[in-house]
């Protein structure tokens, strides 16, 4: 059988266009307010409409769709092919770009690849080493670490490879990365923050925390050191469907790290998934209210629609307008 | 001459550092720890796979080597540990296995890639 290489008919989910983009709605938080940024699930097949259920779910809710890279060092559809994906199904994506599986070549080429289809907001990191997935026995490259391929990612904005060639024109690409508040040697992620911040990234999507004294401190040496407003800060707030799900993540998750009474918390809740619910409500208002912080990166685990309970429970504006509204004020 | 001096490099620096031979060594700048031995091979920094217990993420049985490398850059001399915070080009792989001392005198070890631009 074969796919359509457009979203058919009945895929369209999207309604409206989005209200800005990335970069302008980050740049200018009097008149946008929180900016929300979620994580696409990943896609193994099933062609446009696979990524199209996901993209109909996140998109009303969510300014900007990150497209990622092999998550958890496992293959799937490459972060390039959702991006054009999400793209074409309207809404803007976010193209992950992780180190461990290509060479510096490999990595240049999907940044300009990707923003040859307009696709521009970037978004690098080190990634997973592969012992985290399903392939363990693969050779993990490497060839760059992050802050390099932010570096890399500036020189190509600048209308030039890393060997010096000319891109002409410069693709205008807007860059940012990842940090993660709660992983060892915490004294120093702000200072690594600075560093990709120096190599060009502007805005920093943080892992998921559960330990708010943990990012409450991370945000406020940002301000001091002036990483933010330099760099927006968006925290990850995971939406799970209960327990299972928290433990699993402090097992597995490199770099997550969750306390057991906040586990137990969840778990020993009448309803677990209203509890989970709660938990992450509770840690969005709390990321909110620190410094620095310019909206919310949402990784949805629970694919309903919570991500549309939270926006409204936070009292955020539509990320995408709709189509009637649109007409109206044409 | 060069292949020994980077025989005699070795012999020194492999028991000390266990010194991977990279041919353009930045020990100085990172608490005299080599970052090629981060199982990741990261040359600015932990990654975000740290454990709890400040363990590597790939070998649990190891101590992250950038969690060394910070603590003990915090005991260098305070023009070694700002240096700590410098970006570090990109690994030059055709100086794996030469001498990072011959290099360091030649200046080869300085050289960055054409499209290696300063701070954005």
């Amino acid at each position: 059988m074969s796919y359509p290489s457009r979203p058919p008919a009945d895929a369209a989910p999207v309604t409206g266009s989005p209200r800005g983009d990335l970069a302008d709605l980050l740049a200018d938080p009097a008149a946008h307010g929180p900016v929300i940024t979620a994580e696409c699930p990943a896609v193994d097949s099933g062609g446009i409409s696979a990524v199209a259920a996901h993209v109909a779910r996140l998109a009303p809710h969510a300014d900007a769709i990150n497209a990622t890279d092999n998550p958890a060092a496992r293959a799937h559809v490459s972060n390039v092919a959702m991006a054009i994906a999400i793209k074409q199904l309207g809404a803007q994506p976010i193209l992950q770009v992780a180190c461990r599986d290509k060479n510096r070549l490999a990595l240049e080429a999907d940044i300009v690849g990707a923003a040859l289809h307009g696709i521009t907001a970037v978004c690098c990191m080190t990634g997973d080493d592969v012992t985290a997935g399903d392939e363990p026995e693969a050779r993990r490259v490497f060839d760059l670490d992050s802050p390099q391929l932010i570096r890399a990612a500036s020189s190509l904005a600048k209308g030039c490879y890393l060997s010096g060639r000319a891109l002409d024109p410069a693709p205008p690409l807007f860059i940012g990365a990842v940090e993660n508040p709660a992983a060892p040697p915490f004294a120093y992620r702000v200072r690594r923050g600075l560093k990709k911040a120096a190599a060009g990234a502007r805005f920093l999507q943080l892992q998921i925390c559960y330990h708010p004294d943990r990012l409450a401190e991370f945000a406020e040496l940002a301000r001091d050191s002036g990483l933010t407003p330099r760099v927006a800060l968006l925290p990850t707030i995971a939406l799970l469907k209960g327990s299972r799900a928290l433990r699993y993540m402090t097992a597995n998750v490199p770099g997550i790290h969750i306390p057991e009474p906040v586990i137990e918390r969840v778990e020993n809740a009448a309803d677990p998934g209203e509890a989970a619910y709660r938990l992450a409500l509770e840690q969005a208002e709390h990321a909110l209210s620190l410094p620095g912080v310019r909206g919310l990166h949402i990784a949805d685990f629970r694919h309903d629609d919570t991500i549309a309970r939270l926006r409204s429970d936070l009292g955020l504006p539509a990320a995408h307008s709709a189509p009637d509204t649109d007409a109206l004020t044409v | 001459m060069a292949r020994l001096l980077a025989t005699i490099e070795h012999v020194v620096k492999k028991p000390i550092w266990d010194c991977r031979m990279c041919g353009q060594c930045v020990l100085h700048s990172t608490g005299l720890t080599c970052p090629m031995t981060c199982p990741k091979q990261l040359r600015n920094g932990p990654c975000g796979g740290v454990r709890e217990d400040g363990a590597c993420e790939v070998d649990p049985s190891m101590t992250c080597v950038w969690l060394k490398a910070h603590n003990r850059s915090e005991r260098m001399p305070r023009t070694l540990r700002k240096e700590f915070d410098d970006l570090r080009p990109p690994v030059d792989n055709r100086l794996q296995d030469t001498s990072s001392w011959a290099n360091l005198l030649s200046g080869r070890d300085r050289v960055v890639p054409d499209g290696w631009q300063p701070d954005a």
